[in-house]
């Protein structure tokens, strides 16, 4: 079976961590080729070939840029001929993108997997989390979304040749204006191995500071409840959950958090969960390994203070 | 301009799911039932959209079942002009593959032409989150997905979306395929003068055989089961016994 692996590429920058973790499923399924597209993608490239796959393939054009659907989806659908499974990283980009290739290949699109049984079968959660749907496609070609926090990071100590691919789209569909990144010192929310998050129990933007300062106590990533998001006490990339990002760090923090289903389903594979809140019956504390049933305004400070 | 607004109808987001103990699916008989969240923000942005003068006319569309009709006229009351119903499963318990949805919608917009069409980002059943960029490409049109913003002027729309960085504001060209997040806005209730009103306004019903489209899954679900439960841990007395707990388990 051969396997394209669409890098996770941002600004010529691999995604490491996320196309590793793809990595580990594609592998599963056959030979890797892994794309890696964009603007100027060299180092990305070069940092990809070191996952060890059979091939890296190197697609450089201004249209790729920004990772637009249009100009992507083309590109992977003419680069697909000959593989069997196109794959990538559930990431926002190639949520964007992957059904669109799909629906160009004729294809139903496997979103979100989180386990690779076979060559053609594979489960997926639905229903925010409450139940795990196995699914088998007889589709030519199986595009594949991967959910990152149910596979290891496969190791990146290998080498593997760069070729370059053809770009000829010329999608003129739509066009990036601009981006809005908050910049941060602070890890990646998906990658960060401690994440600590804060609810609607918060209460306000500037009582979160408190959760950043644990968080840096901890070099952790931050994150938030959907409840805390929709309050504007963080910006919405913060969001923990079925609709947000899936994490599955070694730690989780959650601090305020009453543990509404959609955010049980974007943590409860962390190693350790750690639930601050006042309420003792809010359903967080029956997925917890350590609750503390405590006012989060004095115990978190504590907390800071004992860990720094 | 015309919008044209998908609309699921999926398991109200307040009630629990239980997997059937034959692990054949989620159990749906006699469980309520509504409009799929993130539809419901994308028809109160299509009727926002009238209420500014930009759109003439909004078109709701659903796929599944005859209930749908109920989810229709829900769409209706919140201010869509009319709908169209293609009923597609008799049981509540098919759910029809984004694939095939988008097919339909494409047969839909060929009839219709509408210059905008909006639909959820992902039904909360499925959780595909699949079916705009599926249309988008059946339509050959630009996409703009998970938009929490929306500006639209006479040949093109800016969408601001939500992305893993934080947010992307792109331009695309009119017609178009417009997937909505949660933050759009927040969608208004159905007063009861408009619900009565909404049983008035005309919904047509289809099938796929009227479009000539096979909807026939492509993806065989073999099992539905439970997750894995985690079980509780310990509730702790202090903070100082939660740090000794974490520092025992190496992770501080």
């Amino acid at each position: 079976m051969a396997v394209l692996l669409i890098a996770e590429v941002n600004d010529g920058a691999l995604n490491m961590d996320a196309t590793a973790k793809a990595m580990t499923a594609a592998k599963m399924l056959g030979e890797v080729t892994i794309l890696c597209a964009g603007a100027t993608v060299q180092t990305a490239a070069q940092a990809a070939a070191k996952l060890g796959p059979a091939k890296v393939l190197r697609a450089e054009h201004d249209v790729l840029s920004h990772r637009l659907a249009e100009s992507t989806a083309e590109l992977i659908v003419t680069l697909s001929d000959g593989y069997d499974h196109v794959v990538a990283p559930a990431t926002a980009d190639a949520k964007n993108v992957m059904p669109r290739v799909a629906a160009l290949l004729d294809v139903m699109v496997i979103s979100d997997a989180s386990a690779v049984i076979d060559d053609n079968t594979f489960e997926r959660p639905i229903y925010a989390g409450n139940a795990i749907q196995t699914v088998r496609s007889e589709d030519v070609t199986k595009v594949i979304t991967v959910r990152t926090s149910s596979f290891e990071l496969c190791e990146a100590t290998g080498s593997a040749p760069v070729e370059s691919a053809e770009v000829s789209t010329c999608a003129t569909l739509s066009e990036w204006v601009a981006d809005k990144v908050a910049a941060s010192d602070r890890p990646d929310l998906t990658s960060a191995s401690v994440v600590v998050s804060g609810g609607r129990g918060v209460g306000s933007k500037d009582d979160f500071k408190l959760i950043e300062e644990l968080a840096d106590t901890l070099s952790a990533g931050i994150g938030a409840s959907r409840a805390a998001v929709d309050s504007g006490y963080a910006p919405n990339d913060y969001q923990v959950g079925q609709t947000g990002k899936v994490v599955a760090p070694e730690l989780y923090i959650a601090v305020g958090i009453s543990g509404a289903i959609q955010h049980l389903a974007g943590m409860k594979d962390s190693k350790i969960i750690v639930a601050i809140n006042q309420d003792e019956e809010a359903p967080i504390f029956q997925v917890a390994d350590y609750g503390l049933v405590a006012d989060l305004f004095t115990a978190l400070p504590a907390l800071t203070d004992q860990l720094r | 301009m015309k919008v044209l607004v998908s609309v699921k109808r999926v398991i109200d987001y307040n009630v629990k799911v239980r997997v059937k103990a034959d692990g054949s699916g989620v159990d749906l008989s006699n469980v309520k039932m509504s409009m799929n969240p993130f539809d419901e923000i994308a028809v109160d942005e299509a009727v926002r959209l009238k209420e500014a003068g930009i759109a003439k006319e909004v078109v709701a569309v659903s796929i599944g079942v005859r209930q749908s009709q109920e989810t229709l006229r829900t769409a209706l009351a919140m201010g869509a002009d009319r709908a169209i119903l293609i009923l597609a499963a008799d049981d509540v318990h098919s759910d029809i593959e984004p694939l095939a949805v988008a097919k339909l919608l494409k047969a839909v917009i060929d009839d219709e032409k509408p210059s905008l069409v909006l639909t959820g980002k992902q039904a909360i059943d499925n959780d595909m989150n699949a079916t705009g960029q599926m249309l988008a490409a059946l339509t050959g049109w630009a996409q703009g997905t998970f938009a929490s913003k929306l500006e639209v002027e006479d040949d093109h729309a800016t969408v601001t979306r939500e992305v893993d960085g934080g947010l992307q504001t792109i331009k695309i060209k009119l017609p178009a395929i417009v997937t909505v997040d949660l933050r759009l806005n927040e969608p208004r209730y159905a007063s009861l003068p408009n619900i009565m009103k909404a049983k008035k306004k005309p919904l047509d019903e289809w099938t796929p055989a009227n479009y000539g489209i096979d909807i026939a899954p492509r993806l065989e679900v073999l099992k539905t089961a439970e997750p894995e439960a985690r079980t509780g841990g310990v509730i702790v007395g202090s903070v100082d016994e939660l740090v000794q707990k974490l520092k025992e388990k190496g992770v501080v």
